[in-house]
């Protein structure tokens, strides 16, 4: 057998090997954590080893521990679940009418200083989170903004504008001009064109930017942390999770059911769109 | 008649360069309008906190007073001076530039060997793809917790898989100790527990995009070698690794950047103990433990410039040249 089947073979049989490797290694903490979110926390002290549970071993208490008011004697998730929200979607839109112009602008139009642009997009990933946290903690407290959503947001936005605008400038680049100047002789505005020309096309690539930053804001902990987390009534999903293993009475499984509850609409959204949200963030990757 | 023919022209020539540069100006001034929602928020949460940074990392300042000063203190070295002598302060830096080296290679070679397998097509192939991706897009807090107690001493399941199939003696304190005894080498294991957890939740990332880059890859080049009986690590070597050069490169870098100031998957993990203190911590730890503004300033800043020379260094020396 020469050097090119016997290669072949081998690498026909390893790539199913690392096929089922992968699969194993990225989905068994999440099974995991779904079983232990299920599973009361005698059995799992009991039998730690134990990969599969019984329907008659499964409870749903520890998603009541977590879901029910604080009043209740719960964790007050579904608030915070609802403050999430609000930051999430509001820092969506709000990215949205901010990079959308500005990627039509950068890639489009010629102004001064457009080459420079991308320095200080790279600024803003080149210094580290926590050092813009010193000021933006300082000011914030000092204009009450810190414990409040809105501060939040506006970070969020900061942090996800250099990905967005790459993201929608590489879509918008492939719309061709002449339906911009076919738009000018009708006698659209500059604004008029964007609006009803280039958003209708650039649709699938804004709505998976819409995505990227709903799930960036969504997961974010390290700003919540900073300045949300004397007012518990504003805590995020991620936030009211983390303040939740330091405390001493709650079980290891109720911490996985709320790690259930913060994950599961991540990967509902993710699941049902992940063709459009891939393709959205490596568009340009592929030309080298 | 020549005259009444040239006369119209002229004024024609010279309005039009005149028409030309309003043009210009009235795009120049759109295309700045337009990107000037963008300049604000960056300007405002960004560019103007890190120009205060520096500011601050030259004063000496404590969260308790900082209400009450002003932009402008006495500017001292003294923070520097405190940073650099602190006890603890190069092991972070080495224990920072060992994470960031390792997170980024292991990320970006399994990143490399899962979009290889990945590569042709399979059934359920896009819902393989999806679950790999799943690390890199589950909340950092969940995935944290997960990983916590699957590898926890008490009731992981690690440990007792390993206790019971492996013939471990005790349990292992994945993410607490500092270092193990592995067959009379003393390794750092918490380090290199945080090191595997950032290769699991980073290499999805490294995947998405060398997956797109080898999809791009010209069919009839690979035929070509098919035929002429080459192997399939000499196809790896001399067809797929070239073209591949320039996406690795840049998922090296942005990969360098981004683990270097990591701040979260540390500190969720190990709370920056048992010898995984990197330098994003650290800075954390002078804020809120100590309350020293002006050293975590300081810190923050030496983290920065560290990072720089680093990139200098990179793209100086080792950067793959474009080719012309």
């Amino acid at each position: 057998m020469d050097r090119a089947t016997f290669e072949t073979r081998l690498f026909g049989v390893l790539r199913w090997v690392v096929i089922a490797i992968l699969i194993v290694v990225t989905l068994f903490p999440f099974y995991y954590m779904v079983l232990l979110s299920i599973r009361p926390i005698e059995a799992v002290l009991g039998n730690p080893g134990d990969l599969w549970a019984g329907p008659a071993e499964w409870t749903v208490s520890t998603y009541r521990e977590v879901l029910s008011p604080v009043s209740d004697g719960g964790q007050g998730f579904v608030g915070l679940i609802g403050n999430t929200l609000l930051v999430a979607v509001s820092a969506t839109l709000l990215t949205l009418l901010v990079s959308l112009p500005g990627s039509y602008a950068v890639s489009r139009l010629q102004f001064v200083g457009r080459r420079q642009v991308h320095f200080l997009f790279l600024a803003i990933y080149l210094f580290p989170a926590i050092l813009l946290a010193i000021p933006l903690f300082t000011v914030f407290t000092r204009l009450g903004l810190r414990g409040s959503l809105f501060g939040l947001i506006i970070v969020y936005i900061a942090q996800t504008i250099p990905v967005s605008i790459y993201m929608l400038r590489n879509y918008l680049t492939t719309i061709p001009v002449s339906l911009e100047e076919a738009a000018a002789v009708d006698g659209y505005s500059r604004l008029q064109t964007l609006r009803k020309v280039i958003l209708p096309l650039a649709a699938p690539a804004v709505m998976a930017n819409a995505l990227y930053v709903f799930m960036i804001a969504w997961n974010e902990y390290l700003f919540a942390l900073l300045f949300l987390v004397e007012n518990r009534g504003n805590w995020t999903v991620s936030l009211g999770l983390a303040q939740l293993s330091g405390g001493i009475e709650v079980s290891k499984t109720v911490l996985m059911a709320g790690s259930v509850v913060l994950t599961l609409p991540i990967v509902i959204i993710f699941f049902a769109t992940e063709r459009l949200l891939t393709e959205g963030l490596t568009a340009g990757a592929d030309k080298g | 008649m020549v005259a009444t023919e040239q006369r119209p022209a002229a004024p024609e020539r010279r309005r039009r360069p005149a028409r030309q540069l309003t043009r210009k100006q009235r795009e120049n001034r759109a295309g700045l309008a337009y990107l000037s929602p963008t300049f604000l928020v960056v300007l405002v949460v960004v560019v103007v906190p890190i120009l205060w940074t520096i500011l601050l990392a030259f004063q000496r300042l404590r969260l308790i007073n900082i209400r009450r000063s002003g932009l402008f203190g006495d500017f001292t070295l003294r923070n520097f001076e405190y940073v650099f002598t602190s006890p603890g302060f190069w092991s972070s830096l080495w224990t920072t530039l060992v994470y960031t080296i390792g997170g980024t290679a292991f990320s970006i070679v399994f990143g490399l060997i899962a979009a290889l397998a990945l590569r042709r097509r399979f059934p359920g192939r896009t819902l393989v793809r999806a679950s790999v991706l799943l690390p890199y897009v589950a909340p950092v807090v969940a995935v944290t917790f997960v990983w916590e107690i699957m590898l926890s001493p008490q009731f992981g399941v690690t440990n007792d898989w390993g206790q019971r199939f492996l013939g471990w003696d005790r349990p292992i304190a994945f993410l607490s100790q500092r270092e193990y005894n592995l067959w009379g080498v003393d390794i750092p294991l918490a380090l290199i527990t945080v090191i595997v957890f950032e290769a699991w939740r980073y290499f999805p990332f490294a995947f998405l995009f060398i997956l797109a880059r080898l999809q791009a890859v010209p069919r009839d080049l690979e035929e070509a070698a098919v035929v002429d009986g080459a192997a399939p690590t000499q196809l790896f070597r001399h067809i797929l690794l070239p073209q591949l050069g320039a996406v690795i490169a840049l998922l090296s870098v942005l990969r360098f950047i981004m683990t270097f100031n990591k701040f979260d998957d540390v500190w969720l993990l190990t709370g920056g103990g048992a010898g995984t203190q990197v330098a994003s911590v650290r800075v954390y730890e002078f804020l809120t433990s100590r309350l020293d503004i002006g050293a975590a300033a300081a810190q923050g800043l030496v983290l920065a410039a560290a990072l720089v020379v680093l990139l200098v260094i990179y793209l100086r020396f080792f950067a793959p040249r474009e080719e012309s």
